[in-house]
């Protein structure tokens, strides 16, 4: 295939920015914001969709994981010889096998594939076993015989900051610290004192999972020409090369293929590398033929890398009129066992806060904690659900105390749009105003709320609101690199068919569909005849993966770029065949004609024709980078993006008084999408992370039994079933009247913005400021479980505080903080006490 | 000759006669989609717990992963492949596509089953009608409420109403 001609290419990089297009009329758009049927809709709706466990192989094996029974222990004896002897096994792992760590992160390689001397919860992997049937292997995983060695075992941040040997990793901080930052913007104690009124109070937010669907699946093959092929159930295709290349050293990077399957839901949960993907790839290579290994529900429980327990102090100063002078902000993250990708968490616990509203003086502390418990990493929302509910719930209690408005003191302090944050993230478009506007007329706020009108079957009616911000994608990537962050290659067929090729990967989002639409409006084509290969490392550019609700923004900058340069080679062909100019041209409807005689037109195929036999084979690419990052302190690469996301929401809750159960009737809510690429599909996205928060105010954990086992204190998970594990079915799904708000920004394809995670960030804090609407008890804590309510009422019929929650933080030196001042008081980004480092460690 | 551990029985499904030999403690879930290769219906927990795994026995909705295959023999099956009439696609299908009720797709196939089996006895089923049908159907994606939305739709075509879907469903409020 030849690229088009580089010299009418309009500049060498990758797109920053999309100038044009962003404050384009709606009515002059054909694809863009209409229901039009995701590109895959019919796969979907048929079962023909093939995720990574429908696919088979001839002589495929199938491969299991033992996994470990112990939360903390030393492998003092591993035998696998009567695993290896059974009829039927084909291959044997140890971790000896697979010598080399990986993680996400390059800070945090701290994973083996298979644990070679020590185990860290339970649940990690030891042994990998491949036979021809299921069965043979799970038999054979029974036979294998490993000595243990305990040692203590740690369950929480208090017990982590209390224990500093033995350590569950040797590296971090020191003890089980893994990560400390400690921040400090503008001049705090100056913002305190000019406060008329200050408030702390703690907080905490259990810890819960993605819980996709569709368990994790990989098949992987090794065929006779030495080239390595993996499908796999991975939101993140690349990344996994990566770890991959790193671990089967010496086996080169191009001989290695990636293949993300559609995913059957991810929200976080397939972005890592996971050992049972690296025992398939080594497994298939020993073997010689495909291995397949399907995880078990109560596996992926295992694999977890969700919400992390946060435990929070938050102290807040405002003015009389309740405008934010100054917060304080600690977080407390119990990690688990592995790093993950909990460097980043930990920023994001601490990064957002300053998007929503406007603060002055900012000072944030962050750690994480290793714990003996399945590793934590991103979930839907990633660091800032537990910040975001602290905050929320705080400015609410701070709302009563000085008789304000909860939606007005919110509606004084919004950030400004084009602004830069007092820890220099970039805001761009911002509709944060109008959400609450439509949710506070839309739910009657004003008249309802504090009325604590009774249902017919004596409950308590209340109403909560809440505010949130989400960023449309990091603005770096995981590895320092000065790469796009994704790129599109677009093959133009003779035909008339465009083929996309992408690394995106659809979890159900609709990332293809995003790629035909946009496409497809350039092209003035239709998004359905759109071919589009996505998300194989051998075929498709580089996309960094479906995280950081990133793939709307990058990738579609990139499309758009791709899809311009074809339109462009297209119109000039077809201009010269025509005898019109080339900016004469238009392309709608599948053809290509003159705006000024719009009879004087070719059909999109034969304008391809024109072009192709005056140029050649017509394909084109496009990349994005996102905007240089304006943060130059250390930490400050986790936040910026190139644009942010505003949502605000109502709950209503009716609360039984007698004994804290709740039920939540109604939801309202607005999110400010910049521009909505689909309605219907950017409906679907704003009830599904609705419906997921509530989940997680209502009701769901990722519990542990702590118990003893053989005289060793285990942790085992409380829940790991879809059954016991609480989600709430259709019986639990409120009425959600949705608003979406657009306010179209410079840096996203047609102005959009993200979608995917930011709406379920106002639901957990709306959920307990309901409650204390209704009834008066604060639950500071998440899940807002009908015991905490009941607790809550019981104490405050007692004449105690009506307060369920924690009152404590563990003790930690947080040392120096780094100190950098704000843009207002002349600050340049870079913290005035750092010491000089080098540039590549600065990331 | 059959394997001694295996046993030969023969299936309808979808309209059409399957022979398979397999283990006797294989489910129907687990003979569906390793022996007939019908992928379509998917597990999520093989415990009853999640329903992507419902399919029709004799027109009614079971949890395939709890059903024992050897049980199945001799009834009419009837599995997500089944829905369409060759390249027709069933209304619920048409509706679940234009809505968005399926995201990722995953649970689609078990809420398509039962809410199929659903629309044939209760020609106008009301909303609280639907959630208990669905009830046994996780989802994780969508919320429901497109679900919801799309069921009523292709109720509301199947009785021969010209039903488009509403405004706010679309488009918001």
């Amino acid at each position: 295939m030849v690229l088009d001609d580089p010299a009418a290419r309009p500049a060498p990089q990758a797109r920053t920015d999309a100038p044009w297009r962003h404050d384009v009329k709606k009515e002059d758009l054909k694809v863009i914001g209409k229901p039009i049927r995701k590109v895959d809709a019919r796969s979907k709706v048929s079962g023909l969709t093939r995720f990574a466990d429908d696919l088979t192989l001839p002589r495929m094996l199938h491969m299991k994981l033992l996994r470990s029974t112990q939360a903390h222990a030393r492998i003092r004896h591993l035998d696998v010889s009567k695993a290896r002897a059974l009829p039927g096994v084909k291959g044997v792992l140890t971790g000896n096998d697979l010598p080399i760590p990986f993680g996400i992160l390059p800070v945090s390689q701290d994973e083996h594939a298979l644990c070679p001397d020590k185990v860290r919860f339970v649940g990690d992997p030891v042994v990998a076993i491949a036979a021809s049937t299921e069965d043979i292997a799970w038999d054979a995983c029974r036979l294998v015989e490993v000595d243990y060695e305990p040692l203590p075992t740690v369950g929480s941040v208090h017990e982590a900051a209390a224990t500093e040997e033995p350590r569950i990793h040797d590296y971090g901080v020191r003890g089980n610290i893994h990560r400390l930052e400690n921040l400090e913007f503008g001049d705090l104690a100056g913002g305190f004192a000019a406060s008329d009124h200050v408030r702390e109070d703690t907080f905490f937010f259990e810890g819960n999972t993605h819980l996709p669907m569709e368990q994790h699946a990989t098949l992987a093959f090794f065929d006779r020409d030495g080239k390595l092929t993996v499908w796999s159930s991975t939101q993140t295709p690349h990344y996994l090369h990566k770890a991959l290349t790193r671990v089967l050293h010496p086996l080169p990077a191009h001989h290695i293929r990636v293949i993300a399957c559609p995913n059957g839901g991810g929200f976080g949960g397939k972005s890592d590398p996971f050992n049972h993907e690296i025992c398939a790839a080594k497994m298939t290579i020993l073997t010689g033929r495909p291995v397949k290994i399907a995880l078990t529900r109560e596996e992926v429980f295992w694999c977890h890398r969700g919400r992390h327990p946060v435990l929070m102090k938050a102290r807040v100063g405002v003015s009389k009129t309740g405008r934010i002078k100054a917060l304080d902000f600690q977080s407390y993250l119990d990690g688990g066992a592995y790093g993950s990708y909990g460097t980043a968490s930990t920023f994001y616990t601490g990064a957002l806060q300053t998007v929503t509203y406007a603060v002055e003086n900012y000072h944030f502390r962050g750690v994480r904690f290793f714990t003996n418990k399945a590793p934590c990493g991103p979930k839907r929302g990633h660091g800032t659900p537990q910040p975001r509910f602290a905050l929320e719930v705080l400015l609410d209690k701070i709302a009563h105390d000085l008789g304000l408005d909860p939606a007005q003191i919110r509606l004084d302090n919004l950030a400004p749009r084009d602004s830069l944050t007092a820890n220099f993230l970039r805001i761009g478009s911002m509709g944060l105003g109008p959400c609450i506007q439509k949710v506070v007329e839309g739910s009657s706020w004003k008249t309802r709320r504090g009325t604590r009108e009774k249902t017919a079957d004596g409950w308590i009616r209340g109403y909560g609101l809440a505010c949130s911000s989400y960023l449309s994608g990091a603005g770096l990537p995981i590895y320092w690199n000065g790469m796009p962050h994704s790129g599109v290659q677009l093959k133009v067929d003779r035909s008339g068919l465009v083929t996309a090729f992408c690394g995106s990967t659809d979890i159900g989002q609709g990332s293809d569909s995003v790629l035909g639409w946009i496409i497809g409006e350039v092209l003035g084509i239709d998004p359905l005849g759109i071919r589009v290969v996505t998300s194989d490392t051998d075929l498709t550019p580089v996309d960094l993966g479906s995280y950081s609700s990133r793939v709307t923004v990058m990738t579609g900058n990139a499309a758009m770029q791709a899809a311009e340069r074809a339109r462009e080679i297209i119109a000039r062909g077809a201009a010269e065949h025509l005898g019109v100019p080339p900016s004469r041209l238009v392309f709608a409807d599948a053809r290509v004609f003159d705006a000024e005689d719009p009879q004087k037109g070719v059909s999109f195929a034969d304008a391809v024709i024109a072009a192709e036999s005056r140029y050649g084979t017509i394909g084109t690419v496009g990349s994005y980078t996102p905007p240089k990052t304006a943060a130059k302190f250390r930490g400050g690469g986790v936040g910026p993006s190139p644009s942010y996301s505003y949502s605000a929401a109502v709950v209503e809750v009716e609360v039984d008084p007698a004994t804290g159960v709740y039920r939540v009737p109604r939801i309202w809510v607005a999110h400010d999408i910049g521009r909505s690429l689909n309605a219907a599909v950017a409906m679907g996205q704003i009830e599904g992370g609705v419906y997921m928060g509530l989940g997680e105010a209502m009701m769901e954990e990722m519990a542990y039994r702590d118990r003893t086992h053989k005289g060793q204190r285990v942790f085992v998970h409380k829940i790991p079933s879809l059954l016991e594990y609480k989600s709430p079915s259709t019986l639990e799904m409120p009425d959600i009247t949705t608003y979406v708000v657009e306010d179209p920004d410079r840096n996203g394809p047609f102005g959009a913005k993200e979608v995917g995670q930011g709406p379920l960030l106002p639901i957990m804090p709306a959920v307990a400021n309901a409650v204390f609407d209704a009834v008066g008890v604060r639950v500071d804590e998440i899940p807002v479980s009908f015991e905490k309510v009941f607790a809550a009422l019981e104490a405050q019929k007692n004449g105690k505080p009506g307060r369920y929650g924690p009152d404590n933080v563990p003790p930690v030196d947080f040392g120096d903080s780094l100190k950098v001042k704000t843009p207002w008081q002349g600050g340049d980004g870079t913290a005035w006490n750092e010491p000089k480092r080098d540039k590549k460690a600065a990331r | 000759m059959t394997d001694p551990g295996k046993v030969l029985a023969t299936f309808f499904v979808n309209g059409e006669r399957h022979e398979c030999a397999f283990a006797p403690h294989k489910t129907l879930l687990e003979v569906l989609r390793e022996d007939l290769q019908l992928t379509g219906t998917k597990h999520g927990c093989e415990l009853g717990e999640c329903g992507a795994c419902t399919v029709q026995i004799d027109g009614v909705p079971v949890l395939s992963c709890l059903v024992v295959a050897l049980e199945a023999v001799g009834k009419q099956i009837r599995t997500v492949e089944g829905l369409a009439d060759g390249p027709t696609l069933h209304p619920l299908q048409e509706t679940f596509a234009d809505l968005g009720a399926a995201q990722c797709g995953y649970c689609t196939p078990g809420v398509l089953m039962t809410a199929e089996a659903l629309l044939r006895r209760d020609r106008c089923p009301s909303r609280d009608t639907i959630k208990q049908c669905l009830a046994g159907n996780l989802c994780r994606c969508t919320g429901y409420l497109k679900i919801f939305e799309a069921v009523e739709l292709a109720a509301a075509r199947l009785r021969g109403e010209p039903a488009e879907p509403r405004k706010e469903t679309i488009h918001g409020s």
